[in-house]
């Protein structure tokens, strides 16, 4: 099946998510487009990660209906998701033991047929994922030798290796430094943005997601929601009302910094 | 390692083994082709049989120690950790015990298995969400039942059939008679599991990372258990419960070729089945006239093969 270019990659129409107790989204209406970048934001225990269960197809919703690429994503199989649709997951444990490159190449699982073994195309595709989120020179090692950090790296190396049209990123930033978080965002974004991806990323940076997301999905807990163009929706007041905590716009003349101002105190 | 040097090694291996057992035994020493008449009939009507069947079980049991492995995610599991030894152990002893000649012991060994496989496949699927822990537990709880009701057969069992009964606890090849044909089977199967190693790689990664990638988990879970179990029934049936080979040749063989399996597969069917070749080779040769039962002697050479490997290598952690 080709892409359906000019619809939604991923579009939800009246989705009613809950976990337990938690109701994490009513009625939630909204279509990811490609080249649009989606930040998803919401205090601790709201159901980011639950949402992005969901929109895989891993957590039931109580109605409305969830289309991949047009199609309702109920219908469709593992083996036919796993193509467009990737996520990363907040946790990747490795079982056993193999090499950075060998575990990247299992991405390419979801294209491969059961008896075809990975190409030389495939192999390029992992080694230009690594290179490109500074884990080249790791290839030969072993992926139970990593930091978190790289750990980190390599899971999203192989959600790149997978190369779905939808990319779900549960916190992609967790355990970063700063210069790997700015260098996977920009890896993610240059996805999104040339190659006609889109991206849905739970996180609580909220300057990287002004920064780098072009829409955001705010999740206010009790069902509420808001969704829109990070533009209308990042301001200090929505983000207060959103942390449940006095968040202030700082702007320098040439850019706009969200500060949590704390309370002050006497 | 070079990979090919790894597999000329593996096949080269397997052949000495099994020239081994048709050269070696209580009755001498004999080159199979320089052999008179008598000594040809004991080599191709005794021992190449029973090298086979050793080879077919070794195989069988290392290929189902891979896949307990990576389906309940456990460096722990052998093909035994769900019980299917116990219950093929129970049938067997009860037909021993009760004298029900009539009813050949492998068949009741296999009636066993396959009864504990249905039983843990229909309790460990609960009526809630589906978890790897709750299948392991049911698997480990039947197999403490079955060990119960071995202690109490052998406790209450006519001392005359103490001593098989023992034998076949420790795995004992020695009315395991197969032919050539067996090995179709197995390479069959082997070639079908082949076309699924693949997935079992991404199973390793967890139920989640698996159903990302394309693998509706919980049926390709039931897949595999169902063919290892399989392939277990088939192993406990032919020699009994043979030990340590399902736990160690998989650990030692992704040592050597690493945990990708679709090398690991064959080359745990190779060396389990070379390993076990050899071993019964030595179970009956070694000490003249009186034989020993298989298991202890895999144990013997394969705890202090095992502990050596595991402390010399870095990759294990």
């Amino acid at each position: 099946m080709e892409a359906a270019t000019s619809g939604p990659l991923l579009a939800l129409e009246q989705v009613s998510i809950r976990i337990g107790p938690v109701v994490v989204a009513n009625d939630l209406s909204l279509a990811a487009l490609p080249g649009q970048f989606w930040g998803v934001l919401g205090p601790n225990g709201v159901g980011k990660t639950t949402l992005l269960k969901t929109l895989a197809g891993l957590h039931p919703h109580c109605h409305g209906q969830i289309q991949l690429e047009g199609r309702p994503l109920a219908t469709l199989s593992r083996r036919e998701i796993a193509p467009r649709l990737g996520m990363l997951t907040q946790h990747t444990r490795y079982a056993f033991d193999a090499n950075c490159e060998e575990t990247a190449l299992v991405g390419r699982h979801p294209h491969l047929q059961a008896w075809s073994r990975e190409s030389r195309a495939d192999r390029a595709m992992a080694r230009e994922a690594l290179t490109e989120l500074g884990l080249g020179d790791l290839a030969k090692r072993s992926c139970m030798q990593l930091s978190g950090g790289e750990s980190r790296r390599l899971a999203l190396a192989t959600l790149l290796v997978q190369d779905p049209a939808v990319l779900l990123l549960d916190e992609p930033t967790n355990h970063l430094d700063p210069a790997n978080q700015v260098t996977i965002l920009n890896v993610l974004g240059r996805r999104v943005r040339d190659q006609g991806k889109t991206a849905i990323m739970a996180l609580h940076e909220v300057n990287l997601a002004a920064c780098y997301c072009s829409h955001v999905l705010l999740l206010l807990g009790d069902g509420q929601w808001l969704a829109g163009p990070t533009a209308e929706l990042l301001t200090a007041r929505h983000l207060s009302r959103l942390y449940r905590c006095r968040i202030r716009l700082v702007d320098d003349g040439q850019q706009k910094v969200f500060a949590l101002a704390g309370e002050p105190q006497r | 390692m070079s990979s090919r040097l790894v597999w000329t090694g593996l096949l080269v291996l397997v052949a000495i083994s099994l020239l081994l057992a048709c050269a070696w035994g209580s009755a001498g020493w004999v080159w199979p082709w320089t052999a008179d008449e008598a000594m040809q009939r004991v080599v191709f009507e005794l021992r190449l049989p029973r090298a086979i069947a050793a080879l077919t079980t070794g195989s069988l049991l290392a290929v189902a120690g891979c896949l307990m492995q990576v389906l309940l995610r456990n460096p722990l599991a052998d093909p035994y950790v769900l019980g299917i030894s116990g219950g093929a152990a129970v049938f067997a002893l009860l037909g021993m015990t009760l004298g029900l000649s009539f009813l050949p012991v492998p068949l009741l060994a296999f009636t066993g298995a396959l009864l504990t496989m249905v039983a843990v496949f229909v309790l460990g699927r609960g009526s809630g969400p589906w978890s790897t822990t709750r299948v392991l537990l049911t698997g480990v709880v039947l197999a403490a039942g079955w060990g119960a009701l071995i202690s109490l057969i052998l406790a209450l069992g006519p001392d005359a059939s103490l001593r098989s009964m023992l034998f076949w606890l420790m795995g004992d090849l020695s009315y395991a008679q197969l032919s050539a044909w067996w090995l179709l089977p197995l390479l069959l199967g082997l070639g079908a599991l082949w076309l699924r190693a693949r997935s079992l790689n991404v199973l390793a990664g967890g139920q989640m990372q698996a159903a990302l990638l394309g693998e509706s988990s919980r049926e390709r879970f039931w897949e595999i258990y169902l063919i290892a179990s399989l392939l277990t029934a088939l192993a406990v049936s032919i020699a009994g419960a043979v030990g340590f080979v399902g736990l160690i040749v998989p650990h030692l063989m992704r040592l050597v070729v690493g945990a990708d399996h679709r090398r690991l597969l064959p080359a745990a069917a190779l060396f389990g089945g070379a390993f076990l070749v050899v071993a019964d080779t030595l179970a009956r040769s070694a000490f003249g006239a009186r034989q020993l039962p298989v298991g202890v002697l895999t144990a013997l050479i394969g705890v202090p093969l095992f502990l050596l490997l595991l402390h010399r290598a870095v990759r294990i952690r």
